[in-house]
């Protein structure tokens, strides 16, 4: 198997090399690539959507169909992780064991009674139960809300600089998950539990595809952000600008959602009681 | 010679994808580990995204957010002076649909895991052959 792994590696590379040579070089300002369709990307961004930057242009608006599919798979990845690894129903432990932060003193629970005990005193005792660091606890909660004030510029911020809804998205999503690593995951839950993250996600695919709609029923093609511009002020041009803006918040939120939803479903195996 | 060389580094970003994807490639047919297959499977994506991003690059040109100021006249955008804003658009949605991927890899790798109770691919093919 390994050989003839290697063999067909060194085949696929082989032919690859050989279509290599009528590439153009690295950095060819007439390379095919840059010649047909970007550079009326480039020079209309401005002119048609008020988006300086051509990115976030291209990719709400012109080529918004393909960011809306792109936004269901990574819901649809969300769904999979869930349906793959959720176990729904489980007996509870014979016994459950607490700790004091403070004192330290630990206590056993008894077969499946419930009580109620405040998690910023007490601690459960898991099979993976580490030790809390002081130090990057600290850091991380003064850390994490800055981190998502970051997120949220990013999101709005896309039109004018580098940034969107997948990487404000990404940054809000790793935000979460820098808590529920650094704390642990019942912190992150309470945060933001599951059902919270399980809806982000499609209603952010709900976001978009409902500016769709909405453009379809004020009488413009699906995606044409034109027809916003009987609802919002500043004329055709601006309503473009709006839609894109529309867009790229329900697209961060699905990421968020949806980053959040992966990263608890494989943390904690789909219990959402133990894990990190 | 002078040609040959030529060619070897005008062209370098090319090399550089296609041997980060003969060995994502070679990981993803000949690793045993399933973990390590979706490290493979990982690194091929990441050839992929060096190899679009590497084609949109213009010699002397700058990131494709357009210079625009609120009171000057319209000026006239040149496209060369931008790069090309299309691969970085592509990998954006490709970046984040991979991660999403690797989640879906990892979870099926645990359900695997759970079930076979091994992640070793000779041996889960060794349980289903003889039950």
């Amino acid at each position: 198997m390994k050989t003839l792994g290697l063999i067909i590696v060194v085949l696929v590379g082989a032919v690859l090399v050989y279509a290599t040579v009528d590439f153009p070089p690295f950095g060819d300002p007439a390379s095919p690539a840059s010649l047909h369709v970007s550079p009326r990307y480039i020079e209309k961004t401005v002119e048609e959507t008020a988006v300086p930057n051509a990115v976030t242009s291209v990719l709400a608006d012109y080529r918004g169909f393909d960011t809306m599919f792109e936004t269901t798979v990574i819901f649809s990845a969300g769904v999979a992780c869930f349906l793959l690894l959720r176990v729904s129903r489980r007996r509870p432990p014979a016994s459950r064991q607490y700790r004091h932060r403070l004192t330290g003193l630990t206590f056993r629970v008894k077969d499946g009674r419930e009580i109620s005990l405040p998690l910023r005193d007490f601690e459960p005792l898991d099979s993976i139960w580490t030790p809390h660091d002081f130090i990057i606890e600290k850091v991380c909660r003064y850390l994490i809300p800055f981190i998502q004030l970051f997120g949220l510029y990013v999101i709005a911020h896309g039109h004018e600089s580098p940034g969107g809804g997948f990487q404000g998205g990404v940054i809000l999503g790793a935000s979460i998950i820098l808590l529920s690593v650094s704390h642990n995951l019942r912190t992150a839950l309470q945060r933001m539990g599951e059902k919270a993250s399980a809806l982000f996600s499609p209603f952010g695919v709900l976001i978009y595809a409902g500016t769709g709609a909405l453009c379809l029923v004020l009488g413009y093609n699906f995606l044409d952000y034109q027809a916003l511009a009987a609802l919002l002020p500043g004329g055709p041009i601006m309503a473009r600008s709006h839609g894109i803006f529309l867009v790229e918040v329900g697209v961060g939120m699905a990421v968020m959602g949806t980053m959040v939803w992966i990263f608890k479903n494989l943390a904690s195996l789909g219990r959402y009681d133990e894990g990190l | 010679m002078e040609e040959f060389l030529r060619l070897i580094i005008g062209k370098y970003n090319y090399w550089i994808y296609i041997t980060l994807m003969m060995i994502g490639l070679y990981a993803m047919i000949a690793k045993n580990n399933l973990v390590k297959k979706i490290v493979g499977m990982n690194i091929f994506q990441t050839a992929i995204i060096l190899f679009y991003i590497s084609t949109g690059v213009k010699k002397g040109a700058t990131i494709p957010i357009i210079e625009h100021s609120h009171d000057a006249a319209h000026q006239a955008v040149r496209a060369a002076d931008y790069i090309n804003p299309l691969p970085h658009v592509l990998m954006l949605t490709a970046i984040v649909v991979s991660v999403a991927t690797l989640g879906v890899a990892l979870a099926v790798a645990i359900k695997v895991y759970h079930r076979y109770l091994t992640l070793e691919e000779d041996e889960i093919l060794k349980q289903i052959r003889e039950p």
